[in-house]
């Protein structure tokens, strides 16, 4: 197989996401997005992984620590989308403009 | 394994410009599930069983369950949104293509005649063994991270936002008037 057809389909995924975080609106969308883009770096590794052959599976374990830091990252993400929406009603990053909570 | 690739590929391809255009929040959700599931089969075309494996208990079992609890908890409406994607998105979405041109270029012009070779399966018995034996410092400090986005996310959510600290405040004040009225009563009683 080609390398270049999974690196061409993590370019696709990592720009879908880049289209993702600046265009949605409610915060949740907007991670969901980083997500996609999370993915294509994690078959970037995987792909270069299977390229090299590599006896200490580098690529892989990467990925693996990368899906474990996605997970860190959303739990966070969400307890903080859910503090501004208990905060504010709404979870919408347009209208969410101030750094501190309004008195 | 080509062939499977580039159908899981496809799959993901259009699972992620739903998960990105769909105007119900939940739909693009259940399409997000769709795409990891797809990436996951990507990983094992690639002969990356393990990481296969952990991408769909980890994302399609935890991260999605843990966005659709989010979706829950914010009351996300379940109709179809006009306003979900904002006015810039032409703009977004040229940056996009932009950024997919540039990339895609250097990708090919950098990888364009390299092959992957047929791996062997049975790779995730190397896997666990590079996890526990070279990359054992990485996997402990990871779970210092994950620790700390526990603790993270347990003061995230303790903190009273500013409608809980006026029900604390309403509450407060219920006890306070409780507590009048029932020295009102003792005294009442007393006078009796």
């Amino acid at each position: 197989m080609p390398l270049i057809v999974p690196l061409l389909l993590a370019v696709v995924l990592f720009c879908l996401g880049v289209y993702g975080v600046l265009a949605r609106r409610n915060a949740i969308t907007v991670l969901m997005s980083v997500e996609l883009m999370l993915n294509a770096v994690n078959l970037n590794l995987v792909a270069f992984d299977a390229w090299r052959v590599d006896q200490l599976a580098t690529g892989q374990t990467a990925a693996v620590f990368v899906i474990t830091i996605a997970a860190a990252e959303i739990g966070l993400g969400l307890a903080i989308v859910l503090l501004l929406f208990r905060g504010h009603g709404h979870a919408d990053t347009d209208r969410a403009r101030d750094l501190v909570e309004a008195e | 394994m080509i062939v499977g690739f580039v159908a899981a590929g496809l799959l993901a391809v259009v699972a992620g410009v739903l998960v990105v255009t769909s105007r119900r929040i939940v739909h693009a959700a259940l399409w997000l599930v769709v795409a990891l599931g797809a990436v996951a089969g990507c990983f094992g075309a690639l002969a990356a069983e393990f990481v296969a494996l952990v991408q769909i208990l980890v994302y399609v079992g935890a991260i999605v369950v843990l966005v659709l609890f989010a979706l829950m908890l914010t009351k996300a409406p379940t109709n179809p949104l006009k306003d979900l994607t904002t006015k810039r998105s032409p703009f977004a979405a040229s940056v996009a293509v932009v950024l997919a041109l540039v990339l895609g270029a250097g990708v090919v012009l950098a990888f364009g005649n390299e092959k992957i070779e047929p791996v062997p399966a049975g790779a995730a018995s190397d896997v666990g063994a590079a996890v526990f034996q070279t990359w054992v410092l990485p996997f402990e400090v990871l779970s210092v991270l994950l620790l700390a986005a526990l603790i993270g996310a347990i003061v995230l959510s303790q903190r009273p936002g500013p409608s809980a600290e006026a029900d604390t405040e309403a509450v407060a004040a219920d006890k306070a008037g409780d507590t009048a009225r029932d020295k009102a009563g003792d005294k009442a009683e007393d006078r009796a």
